[in-house]
């Protein structure tokens, strides 16, 4: 099409004569608009548009030319001509548009508006606490009336779930835990050799994995696996009313959905701390062979340095983690909202609360079981 | 848009598609003319969507020839795709709009993506769609998880239109609406239509629609178009599966073929 002319502007004794020609299509919206806005400081109180020679024609060069005609408040006689019959309509239809002005935006002055989002901040975080205590509740009373009633259950759903979270997780799981393990081991013999204390590599990688690290990164590992799929897969269903559909079914989502998820979890974290901390384990004796230690003398020494309150006090940890990383998820799932971004929001924000609250948990048990002495 | 000049908007010939090896659509020929409004019926579950989602390069076809404006999608350089794409409008069924941006975002989209234009103006023109398809200009400012399914429909349409194109492809546009608002929207196309030579494709089971609105009538059955052409035509062929499709046409009262 290249540049053909579009608008031309003849400006004669007190009127502005706009003739357009071409295609007044959205491929020339810019141009189009360029021009006219070259001819709007004319003071003219007479403005003719000439729409006779427009060959091409649609709701972009319509809407240029209903903005000719409105003009810019200035009081102007506007006389339209040559109007092909064809383009008729459209121009009526664009009329009617755009009548109503845009409501004005509302502006709050800066530091008035950090502040109100710190007060949304805090009650979204007080919301966010009841939120988890009335699942907690809701989740204790189901768990007392399915006791009552091992129906209610679901073993299926939960040894599927059992499945995904736990029997799939097992290869990355070990692959990370025996590279933790191999690097601990590293570290001490790198370090521990420069005053002969090679020995005690076994007891800072057998205490170190048994009761923080292995529970520590399987549970993150876990958050990240599993917990960010219970969020999106609660939280699509949410997007597509399918938990409206089980509601009015007369089930409870929380039954049918959220207690097999957390209870497999719950499961199945302790024994993935387990099998993490036995490859770290492996993995600090790989290690320690490269650096000339026998097998043999790994495991003894092994078995002098760790006690069974170590291996326990790992264990203890492990299924509190596992529900609040299914709990956090849950909720997370419950809270989507209609739109994709705010799936991804919720995943994002269900991995990040359960690694921070882990971490938090693991803290916190840390000074209760130095508290009684383990 | 000198090929728009061309008798036929689109034209499928012999085409095969076929899912894990069961067989949609049979050797289909269907030509649309440039212009016109061609309304597509067939049973729920027929291949309707699937002989438009072909069309559209969405699904992979076993064999024939698709050409849209004479770019036939297999042949067709980048560029050509490029040009053919900012020309067609799509309606999905379900609106698929962008649920992370708001109603006047999904409508600027298409226009952002291929023109230069000041965002004031592209907001009037926004406006000026979103207000043609029947909606306010306040309902730009929610997002698609806030509006009922009349409502999507009609965004949906919006953002078909945005660009204005030469040929829109609406998959069941009237599904959601009332029959008011269906009607208003027939007028819409109609006018789109006259103005801007815009071609229609339209899977529809709107009898009103197919009625008023539609210059041709083609019908899907067992993956063959069985039948085509105006309302009475289709009426009077023999096909089995279009009688009994019509039949509740025929026998309304007020089936004295409205002319638009």
């Amino acid at each position: 099409m290249g540049l053909e002319r579009l608008v031309v502007c003849t400006a004669g004794a007190g009127q502005l004569l706009i003739s357009g020609s071409g295609a007044w299509t959205a491929d020339n919206v810019a141009r189009l608009k360029a021009v006219i806005d070259d001819a709007r400081p004319n003071e003219a109180p007479k403005l003719e548009i000439d729409m006779g020679e427009v060959r091409e024609f649609d709701t972009f060069g319509a809407w240029i030319l209903e903005r000719l005609m409105r003009g810019d408040g200035r009081p102007r006689q506007v006389s339209l001509v040559r109007l092909p019959e064809r383009f008729r309509d459209l121009v009526e239809d664009v009329r009617q548009t755009n009548r109503s002005a845009p409501p004005p935006r509302q502006r709050i002055a800066w530091p008035l508006a950090r502040l109100a989002d710190i007060g949304r901040g805090v009650e979204a975080a007080g919301a966010e606490a009841l939120r988890m205590a009335a699942m907690v509740g809701a989740l204790v009373e189901l768990f007392g009336v399915a006791l009552l009633a091992p129906r209610r259950f679901r073993l299926t759903s939960i040894v599927h779930q059992l499945d995904r979270v736990c029997v799939r997780s097992v290869p990355i799981i070990v692959l990370i835990t025996l590279l933790i393990g191999a690097i601990i081991a590293q570290q001490g013999f790198f370090h521990f050799r420069q005053f002969g204390a090679d020995d005690y590599v076994v007891d800072l990688v057998g205490i170190l994995t048994l009761r923080e690290i292995g529970v520590l990164i399987v549970s993150i590992m876990v958050a990240g696996r599993s917990g960010s799929s219970y969020t999106a897969e609660l939280g699509s269903m949410k997007m597509r009313e399918e938990i409206d559909a089980l509601r009015t079914m007369g089930r409870d989502p929380l039954e049918v959905l959220v207690l097999p998820r957390i209870i497999a979890l719950v499961v199945a974290l302790p024994l993935l701390a387990l099998i993490g901390a036995m490859a770290a384990l492996i993995g600090g004796g790989i290690v320690a062979s490269i650096y000339g230690m026998e097998p043999s003398l790994y495991v003894a020494r092994l078995r002098e340095a760790v006690s069974i309150s170590d291996f326990e006090v790992g264990m203890i940890k492990a299924p509190f983690m596992a529900l609040v990383i299914a709990l956090v998820a849950c909720i997370e799932g419950f809270q989507v909202r209609g739109s994709s971004e705010s799936l991804g929001a919720r995943t994002t924000s269900s991995v990040v609360k359960a690694i921070f609250l882990v971490i938090v948990l693991d803290g916190i048990f840390a000074m209760f079981f130095s508290s009684i002495g383990m | 848009m000198e090929d728009a000049s061309a008798p036929n908007a689109i034209e499928v010939a012999d085409l095969v598609v076929e899912f894990a090896g069961k067989r949609v659509l049979d050797h289909l020929s269907l030509d649309v003319r440039t212009g016109e409004i061609l309304g597509l019926v067939g049973a729920s579950g027929g291949g309707k969507s699937v002989l438009l989602r072909t069309m559209l390069g969405l699904i992979p076809k076993r064999q024939g020839r698709i050409a849209i404006f004479g770019v036939d999608q297999d042949k067709a350089t980048l560029q050509e795709l490029q040009t053919l794409e900012r020309r067609w409008g799509v309606l999905y069924q379900q609106g698929a709009l962008f649920s992370s941006l708001s109603v006047f975002q999904n409508i600027e989209f298409p226009i952002r993506e291929y023109l230069r234009i000041p965002q004031r103006l592209m907001r009037e023109i926004a406006t000026a769609k979103l207000e043609m398809v029947g909606l306010k200009s306040e309902d730009g400012e929610k997002h698609p998880s806030e509006l009922s399914g009349g409502m999507t429909n009609r965004v949906a349409l919006a953002r078909a239109l945005a660009l204005d194109p030469a040929i829109v492809f609406l998959d069941e546009p009237t599904s959601g609406l009332d029959p008011i608002a269906a009607g208003e929207f027939g007028v819409l196309i109609q006018t789109l239509q006259r103005t801007l030579g815009l071609t229609v494709f339209m899977v529809t089971h709107d009898i009103v629609a197919l009625r008023t609105i539609c210059d041709r009538i083609a019908a899907l059955a067992e993956g063959k178009i069985v039948a085509i052409g105006s309302m009475s035509q289709v009426l009077e062929t023999e096909d089995p599966w279009v009688k009994s499709y019509f039949r509740s046409v025929r026998s309304a009262p007020s089936s004295a073929p409205a002319t638009p």
